[in-house]
């Protein structure tokens, strides 16, 4: 087998040198009854052209070759080929988490970098070296939120990403939390009134996201001080970093949990992505996960070690800030070239065209009769329409003319069906924009 | 050069500042496509949500910085790519090109987990042939691969058995933990909304069966045991410990982690474990990229299927494949978009490779360790002399009369060209050397790494101050730890004068 470096004579000196007479014998604790006598029953082997064929008959099956308008949490835009090439070095790809800060160097480094760039994009005081994605980070970011605060109670706006809001249900069940949902107003930002009568100093968090699940971005400066005035920590969850380039930051966040999937990630049918947790310095001993951080060695000279390590599982096993151990290096690593590739500059651009596409992506869509924008907050990349019929009867008709339509809102917001969640980001082309409304247009008119 | 040291000679070393330090405004690394649409006016747009001042302090340089920043630091890390990395627990084996290859198909990388399922039926087979795979190596019932990463695996486990206790009307209070345990089992379980008891080893360092038959009561949900243990050693008597859990309603999770030490050689289904993770970026090779991404699948027996995590991927009569959303008893999502699906790719790609002949990669990890442990025996005190599986736990005791520990041993095999074992862990072996060659290291790399750990042990005995303030060779030198926790300095600020870039 090629990946194992031995020869059978080897293997037999290295038996003789134990003392073995077989193989079988390193084995002979396991009770004779419990060992396998027949081959495994899997495919294989293949060789690595036999690999590459069975991954290519499975990429022809999925939808390579479609324009889509899918957003949701994964976005699509433009990477450069630098990330995948730096990221692919084995020194980073083949190392383990820097516990041995000596020959760990470049990944400390590269974390701590990381960090700040995150406190840059974010407004925030301290950042962690990754959470496992988005959804994970905003739990964490609760579960940290009731430690600070003591308070068991959580309001979370009905904008924020739905699967956010289930995960958050998965982890709160054991967890003591009660958590209480916040609805929309009419322009699809967090009804503020709702919160104001949800206000009680029993409160722990207060978590909106922004731009929100429906694309409207959210004014902080309100909803932080409503959280605020009864001691409660106001929480922001972003999925679309890239609207940081144009956005004013969270800074009245206490604490901000980010998917870094924008950043240079592909989105790989959902994963692997990278989580943020952001927050203000003074609550650093109660975050979880990872944390790199400035030193120097015997000598003077300026290195970098993983540190605040009392707060993690490996340590304080039961007592620990999370459970978290095994996070998502390589795609904050990947994230940290991305951004440093766009810079400040490059970051804006992206986003201006973002901005710049969407709206005209919007305006071609309510050119269309009987199409109609569903809220009116100010949006970024990603915007609602409501259509004269059902979203899904509309996408299979899209599909025929190679485009993956937009998200129907009707299942996980059943008061919305016959919306529509559209994204638009700077790889979509003004032409495949225009052919989505013309296909759109089609599709509204062909017979029911 | 101490003629010795076989594997590594001297190298040179780039310095290179931190990022935000070459910055210099007007520099670029990325240029866009002209905008093909009318321009918006984003303070128009967005009125007061605008940032209109640009990002403080964010990085503006050229390509050519980017890539030579990146690729200096690269070199001051050690990797499997360089040499053996003999981390115990963790499986250090060689991270196959290919998968990185296949994970990047046009196709693979691309697709939107939102896009209709008969557009992502290649997706769904990647999945699918998994679970089956999966499902034959550990032989359960039934299988998620939604869970990010080992622990996220452990707390799915916990969740599913609190779910099937809860349904019979009690989830119990207790999880019973070995003192052996990783220490993601106790803080996971207290997560799932249990206490943790921690249980002692007994004198051979695996599972007192006696002593936990009295501690099984009505209260206790699970055990979480990790097979072969922490030791390296095969847990013989688990059949038994599931028996005496099953009698008193309480079910059996066995961590994973472990898992090179058994693939093709025996099954924990068949052992009578109830539900068990794996680290995929451990005994299917996915790479640890200096941290992650990993993935944690939770494979279980038929009783606890009703309660996996949705979406759950089934068949359906057409032959298609399909994600569902809703079962009524779920623990609900633990992840959003259904897993780290680029981690599964490459397991499967690592797993078609070798095919049953999987069971090889068991047979020589196992080989190697012995190979380690018999040559080292003798020169570092052995705790427990139970057979070694994949891995092999000495003690400092020795090197201890000398003043020399296991960190100062791990800090000087760094000169020799090897990252160190695993140092201070199990916590029932003091000043432990955790020892995991695994499968990919070659006759040759094994006797480098022995007669290495025996010019070491040498060292201790006769001039143990070039052991104690090891490593020499290093780029920087043992590091202030207890300053970085004291005073926290968690990110670049910019500093007036500027400061210097190289060290």
């Amino acid at each position: 087998m090629r990946y194992l470096p031995k020869s059978p004579v080897e293997r037999q000196e290295m038996l003789a040198a134990i003392g073995a007479k077989s193989i079988d014998e390193l084995f002979s604790s396991i009770p004779e009854k419990y060992r396998l006598r027949e081959a495994l029953k899997i495919p294989g082997p293949y060789s690595e052209a036999e690999v590459i064929q069975y991954f290519k008959e499975r990429a022809a099956e999925n939808a390579a070759g479609y324009t889509s308008f899918l957003g949701a949490g994964v976005y699509n835009h433009l990477r450069s080929v630098v990330t995948d090439t730096i990221i692919q070095r084995g020194e980073f790809l083949t190392s383990y988490t820097p516990y041995q800060a000596e020959i760990s160097q470049g990944t400390l480094q590269a974390i701590f970098e990381f960090q700040t760039l995150m406190c840059q994009l974010t407004g925030q005081d301290v950042a962690n070296a990754s959470m496992y994605d988005g959804s994970t980070a905003t739990t964490e970011a609760v579960l940290m939120a009731q430690r600070l605060t003591g308070r068991q109670r959580v309001l979370v706006a009905r904008s924020v990403h739905p699967e956010y809001r289930d995960v958050l249900k998965t982890y709160a069940k054991n967890s003591g939390l009660r958590i209480e949902e916040i609805p929309f107003t009419a322009s699809g930002t967090v009804d503020a009134k709702a919160l104001q009568a949800a206000l009680k100093d029993d409160l722990a968090a207060v978590v909106v996201q922004s731009p929100n699940f429906f694309g409207a971005i959210e004014s902080y400066a309100p909803l932080a001080e409503a959280a605020h005035a009864v001691g409660a920590m106001f929480v922001v969850a972003i999925t679309e970093g890239i609207s940081l380039g144009l956005l004013r930051p969270p800074a009245e966040a206490d604490i901000v949990a980010m998917e870094a999937q924008s950043f240079g990630l592909p989105p790989s049918y959902g994963g692997p992505f990278a989580g943020v947790i952001a927050a203000r310095e003074k609550y650093v001993r109660q975050m979880p996960g990872r944390l790199a951080g400035q030193t120097t060695d015997s000598e003077g000279h300026r290195g970098f070690v993983l540190t605040l390590a009392t707060r993690e599982q490996h340590i304080r096993r039961e007592k620990a800030t999370s459970n978290i151990c095994t996070n998502q290096a390589l795609c904050a690593l990947a994230a940290t070239v991305h951004l440093t590739l766009l810079g400040k500059e490059g970051l804006r651009e992206m986003a201006e065209q973002n901005l710049a596409k969407a709206r005209f992506a919007l305006a071609e869509l309510l050119k269309i009769p009987g199409v109609r924008r569903t809220f009116d907050a100010p949006f970024f990349n990603e915007f609602t329409v409501e259509l004269p019929r059902s979203v899904k009867i509309v996408n299979s008709h899209l599909v025929r003319e190679k485009i993956v339509g937009p998200l129907a809102l009707g299942t996980p917001y059943p008061e919305l069906t016959k919306h529509a969640l559209v994204c638009v980001t700077e790889t979509t082309p003004r032409a495949e924009i225009e052919r989505f409304a013309g296909a759109l247009k089609r599709a509204l008119e062909q017979p029911v | 050069m101490n003629e010795k040291i076989k594997k590594a000679s001297r190298h040179t070393n780039q310095n290179e500042g931190l990022i935000f330090e070459k910055s210099s405004p007007g520099k670029r690394a990325f240029e866009l496509p002209p905008l093909d649409v009318p321009a918006a006016e984003p303070a128009k747009a967005l009125g007061a949500l605008h940032r209109k001042e640009g990002i403080k302090g964010f990085p503006e340089v050229s390509e050519i910085e980017v890539i030579r920043h990146f690729t200096r630091l690269s070199t001051w890390n050690h990797a499997i790519d360089l040499g053996m990395y003999p981390l115990g627990s963790c499986t250090m084996k060689y991270n196959p090109r290919v998968n990185e290859f296949v994970a990047r198909l046009e196709g693979i990388a691309t697709e939107h987990p939102y896009q209709p399922q008969d557009l992502s039926q290649g997706c769904l087979k990647i999945l699918r042939l998994l679970e089956k795979c999966l499902l034959e190596i550990t032989g359960m019932d039934a299988i998620t691969l939604q869970p990010a990463a080992g622990a996220q695996g452990e707390l799915t486990g916990l969740l599913l058995i609190r779910a099937y206790l809860q349904k019979q009307g009690d989830p119990r209070k207790k999880v019973l933990i070995p003192d052996s345990a990783h220490g993601t089992n106790p803080a996971t379980a207290v997560i799932a909304g249990y206490e943790v008891e921690n249980i002692k080893s007994g004198a051979q360092g695996q599972v007192d069966v006696e002593g936990l038959r009295k501690l099984v009561t009505e209260d206790v949900a699970a055990l979480m045991i990790t097979n072969p243990s922490t030791l390296g050693v095969f847990e013989q008597r688990l059949p038994e410990i599931a028996q005496i859990l099953h009698a008193k309603g309480a079910l059996l999770y066995m961590d994973g982690a472990n898992m090179n030490a058994l693939t093709g050689i025996t099954r924990p289904g068949d052992l009578g474990v109830d539900v068990m993770h794996l680290n995929l970026h451990k005994t299917f090779s996915t790479p640890h990229g200096g941290g992650g991404p990993g993935a944690g699948p939770v494979a279980m027996k038929k009783i606890l299927e009703p309660f996996r995590p949705v979406p759950i991927l089934v068949e359906k009569e057409n032959g298609r494949l399909a994600l569902e959303p809703i079962r009524p008893d779920s623990i609900g999502r633990v992840k959003a978009f259904s897993s780290n699906f680029g981690v599964l790719v490459r397991a499967l790609a690592y797993i078609l490779a070798y095919g049953p002949g999987v069971r090889q990669a068991t047979e020589d990890a196992v080989l190697n360790a012995n190979y380690i442990r018999k040559h080292l025996e003798g020169v570092y005190e052995l705790p427990y002399s139970l057979p070694s599986m994949h891995e092999v736990v000495f003690s400092d005791a020795l090197q201890k009369k000398n003043g020399v520990n296991t960190m100062d041993i791990a800090k000087r095999l760094i000169d020799y060209g090897f990252h160190p074992y695993t140092t201070a862990f199990p916590l029932i072996v003091p000043g432990a050397l955790m020892i995991e060659p695994t499968e990919s290291e070659s006759h040759e790399e094994c006797d480098l790494f022995i007669d290495a750990m025996k010019s070491i042990a040498e060292e201790a005995a006769t001039k143990p101050e070039i052991v104690k303030t090891a490593p020499h060779t290093t780029r920087v030198r043992r590091l202030d730890e207890v300053g970085a926790a004291r005073k926290p300095v968690l990110r670049w600020k910019p500093a007036a004068p500027r400061s210097t870039a190289a060290d």
